[in-house]
């Protein structure tokens, strides 16, 4: 490339930007309308994959292998007697029995996730509560919660402390107990299991072992993290490729207008372009200087869109979704997305947004730039 | 089907892409019959107006395609998390038979185009529009292969569903997979992909530093530079990629573009390509010298041409032989 | 150095409102001198100037350049003979409102690639030299109408042509702006330059400097002096 070219960008570039200054109404709305529709879309990725990428903390903790009891198609408690089988199966490198469940709570008219945790569980009488019942409760450590058991009578909990995790969207509702108080309050007896997560010792055999366990426990059903995770996912990407069908209509609308913003040359602007021309511009030349122009436009809309839909959906909490996230559980409005950014989501919502213009402005610059040279002298 | 944004962005690409060609047809058509240089006619200098159009629309068929061809791979990585037994870009591939077609035929549009544009852009060189015919007659050639691959990924992307068992890289490129050739490229003995490799790119230094000389042998430049990129892709399955994963049976060609291997891969494909655009786009060029009109310019933008095509072959040779010095993998031992 | 072989130009052709502009028009014009073309309107003299000036191709005909025919080019090629060959003062001088004088000035020379430094070094000197550098930075909308010509005169001799074509130089000028117009003509013609003008305003048609008028009516020559 020689100097020649990059003064003649230049050039293009200085006379670009002074000609999108010189009709700034008309810019300003475009880019009005063209910042919203980035950040609409943008919002919606954004906000898919964080919860995707949320869903994937999740997981990542959670065991290989659940063995869960069914009793005519129905999830029942497991016996401890089935930990002592599937132990028993080469491969498996550890099993064991897990108590948890959900408890309504008149007072907040909410659902709580109950869970005993495997390892340093509450004393008896005490319990940790995550941020969002703490919430709903208005609870502090020290103050005594009670809740009707199984059998009527009441069970009381002092709470011991409030849960910190790095994915609020977990722990919000958790309200963790100790093994006794769980059995006490929900009737389980000792014995049974909620289920029974197994780990695998090599992660390429758990196909294996899971159809070994699935032998040897015929009453069982047996649930991979990984069939989790490729269901979440496809879950996940199918919402986001519905939403993305529905707002194709504000998608193709935005085309529309931008058609008509490119093809509605003033009569102040074809003279531009004759003037241009005559004195010695090329067809060419004023196409390039129309593209950088859409360029220029395209650039900063979807800057200022994408950074608008981060702040939205990672510094205020997705508002405009919220309504949509309040069907889902009580508890969950006031948590926050782990902020996420991904490649591939940047290079998609640049297609769905600046292909779109461009391919919409295309005529429409091509007939503003082949403007007769010799009509300014008639 | 998958419902992702990403093949949602990938149909749209290709939809339009064959939308703006198709829609140039009736005008190719009208060229081809009509044109007349010579004629001061309206309806002349209109269709003089309308070539800017088609060229117009063809650059951003370009830009589209090679846009959709990343994207379509970084996809096929990302999806592998849906199929159980794909662990990369091949996975997902091979999940039915049209992906790698789909693939290849994204790969063809690509270069297609852009040798459409080198046409193009020497045609423009000429005060008589020299290659319009042959130019037009081009695309006539050009709009069923673009609409044909836009067909053969909607098939991919329709025929999806998650968790279908696949076969992946590490079993597929091992030597005893399904396919037939991309197992031959990955069977290809080390020693003969890199020799290959390094006489490919030899015969490409030779014939360009030949052509910028003597201004001869363009079309041999092309014809090497094409037989680079075939070599060149091979080497990469069967030997480069074992060097950058440092795995004696890993041969994909995909995860050279991933984060954990530095994007390496973009460093090799993109000069290759580049370097294969150039290279044969040369030839072309240098073809066209016959007429009368392109007698001055056309060996002017070979020479551009196969100049550019010369770096990027050696920023690639470069980059292979970096990686495979770099590598704590041995494949050879040293000559006693 | 120009030479016209039958040359017609039809507007909306094969239509029901079909025109002929110029009805077949065979002239020599020489280098270095002053050329007006006069007529009523309608007679075809400004679409004359247009084909003279490469800015459009003649229906049929030959337009030649020195030894070039440049009555079949494509516009790529044509625009660059015009780009530096003709330089153009247009009737209401079309500058680009919004801009600076100077930056009108240098807009014919955007896509010739100089580096912007010794480009509006130049411009800054045609100002200069038309008396306009201190209205350099003012906006073109805020010039009389003999500035705006001067400014136009100088964005025409931006990339140095042999040939300027003025259309109607006089049109919007009072006597004594005509007057100052047709000394900046004389100058430019001791530089060399070519000079080609249509008018109707006996001013510029009987003034000393002019070399040659060709008449025209109803698309064609009817004398020439």
């Amino acid at each position: 490339m020689t100097a020649g070219w990059i003064s003649r960008q230049r050039h293009l570039l200085d006379f670009a930007l002074s000609s999108l200054g010189r009709r700034r109404g008309k810019n300003l709305g475009l880019l009005a309308v063209y910042t919203l529709v980035v950040f609409v879309l943008a919002s919606v990725m954004l906000f898919s994959h964080a919860i995707r990428h949320e869903a994937r903390l999740v997981l990542k903790d959670s065991p290989e292998v659940v063995v869960q009891k069914l009793v005519a198609g129905r999830h029942d408690l497991i016996p401890a007697g089935h930990l002592e089988a599937i132990r028993g199966v080469r491969g498996v490198r550890a099993a064991e029995g897990r108590l948890w469940g959900y408890l309504f709570d008149p007072a907040a008219a909410a659902n709580y996730t109950l869970m005993v945790p495997r390892d340093q569980p509450p004393a008896p009488g005490t319990a940790l509560i995550g941020s969002g019942v703490a919430a709903v409760r208005d609870a502090a450590p020290g103050d005594t919660l009670s809740f009707r058991a199984h059998d009527g009578q009441l069970v009381q909990f002092t709470v011991a402390g409030t849960l910190e995790r790095d994915s609020a969207l977990v722990s919000a509702d958790l309200f963790l107990v100790s093994e006794a108080d769980f059995r006490r309050l929900f009737g389980v007896p000792e014995g049974r299991f909620t289920d029974i997560v197994a780990s695998v010792r090599n992660p390429r055999e758990i196909r294996t072992v899971a159809e070994k366990i699935d032998a040897a426990l015929p009453d069982t059903r047996i649930i991979l993290r990984d069939e989790i995770l490729r269901t979440y996912d496809s879950v996940f990407d199918w919402r986001e490729g519905m939403l993305l069908v529905l707002l194709s209509g504000a998608i193709l609308a935005f085309g529309i207008f931008a058609w008509e913003k490119a093809s509605g040359l003033s009569a102040e602007e074809r003279r531009e372009i004759g003037i241009l021309k005559a004195v010695g511009w090329e067809t060419s030349d004023v196409i390039r200087l129309k593209t950088l122009e859409g360029m220029v436009i395209s650039l900063t809309a979807f800057l200022a869109g994408y950074v608008l839909g981060y702040l939205h959906v990672f510094h205020f909490g997705a508002p405009l979704f919220e309504p949509v996230l309040k069907g889902w559980a009580v508890l969950y409005p006031d948590f926050r997305l782990t902020p996420f950014v991904d490649e591939l989501q940047v290079a998609t919502l640049f297609f769905f947004t600046v292909f779109p213009y461009t391919v919409a402005t295309v005529v429409p610059i091509w007939r503003a730039a082949t403007v007769d040279p010799d009509q300014v002298m008639r | 089907m998958l419902f992702q944004p990403a093949i949602i962005a990938l149909i749209l690409a290709s939809a339009v892409s064959t939308l703006m060609l198709a829609s140039s047809l009736p005008f190719v058509v009208r060229v081809l019959r009509r044109w007349d240089m010579a004629s001061g006619a309206e309806t002349q200098l209109e269709m003089e107006r309308r070539t800017y159009l088609v060229a117009t629309l063809l650059k951003l068929v370009l830009v589209a395609q090679g846009a959709a061809l990343v994207l379509f791979v970084f996809n096929a990585d990302r999806m592998a998390s849906l199929f159980t037994g794909a662990m990369c870009a091949v996975g997902t591939l091979k999940v039915d038979r049209w992906g790698f077609p789909a693939l290849y035929l994204h790969m063809a549009v690509f270069f297609l185009s852009a040798f459409w544009l080198v046409l193009n852009h020497v045609d423009n060189l000429g005060w008589d529009y020299p290659l319009i015919r042959l130019k037009y007659a081009a695309l006539l050639g050009l709009a069923p292969v673009v609409a044909v691959a836009g067909g053969v990924q909607l098939a991919y992307f329709l025929g999806l569903r998650a968790d279908v068992i696949t076969s992946c890289c590490s079993t597929l490129f091992s030597g005893n997979g399904i396919t037939v050739t991309s197992n031959a490229l990955a069977a290809m003995p080390h020693g003969v992909a890199l020799g290959l490799l390094a006489a490919g790119l030899a015969a490409v230094a030779a014939s360009g530093a030949h052509f910028l000389l003597r201004g001869s042998g363009g079309v041999v430049h092309a014809l090497a530079s094409a037989a680079v990129l075939g070599i060149g892709l091979a080497a990469v399955v069967s030997t480069i990629s074992v060097y950058v994963y440092e795995l004696p049976h890993h041969h994909c060609p995909f995860c050279l573009l991933k984060r954990e291997y530095g994007h390496v891969g973009y460093a090799l494909y993109l000069p290759l390509f580049l370097g294969t655009v150039c290279g044969v786009g040369g030839g072309i060029a240098a073809r066209t010298r016959r007429h009368p009109s392109l007698a001055l310019a056309a060996p002017r933008a070979a020479r551009r041409l196969v100049g550019v095509s010369l770096a990027c072959f050696a920023a690639f040779g470069v980059v292979a032989l970096w990686l495979v010095l770099r590598s704590h993998l041995i494949l050879f031992e040293a000559a006693p | 150095m120009i030479r016209l072989t039958d040359v017609r130009k039809a507007f909306n052709q094969g239509r029901h409102n079909e025109f002929w502009a110029l009805k077949g028009i065979d002239l020599r014009l020489a280098a270095g001198a002053v050329t007006v073309f006069r007529g009523p309107s309608g007679s075809g003299k400004t679409t004359l100037l247009t084909m003279v000036g490469a800015l459009a191709r003649p229906t049929s005909g030959r337009v030649h350049l020195e030894e070039r025919d440049i009555s079949a080019m494509p516009e790529r090629f044509l625009t660059e003979i015009r780009r530096s060959t003709f330089g153009f003062v247009f009737q209401n001088f079309n500058l680009i409102k919004g801009l600076s004088v100077v930056e009108n000035v240098m807009i014919p020379a955007y896509p010739v690639g100089l580096p912007h430094g010794r480009l509006k070094a130049r411009a800054m000197d045609l100002l200069e030299r038309l008396e306009m550098a201190d209205k350099a930075e003012a906006r073109a909308e805020w010039l009389s109408g003999g500035e705006a010509q001067r400014a136009a005169i100088a964005r025409a001799l931006i990339n140095d042509p042999r040939v300027l074509i003025a259309d109607e130089p006089t049109a919007n000028l009072d006597s004594e702006r005509s007057a100052q117009f047709l000394s900046i003509v004389a100058g430019l013609k001791r530089d060399g330059r070519t000079l080609l003008m249509t008018s109707h305003d006996p001013m510029v048609a009987e003034a000393a400097v002019v070399d040659r008028v060709v008449s025209l009516r109803d698309g064609r020559q009817v004398e020439a002096r």
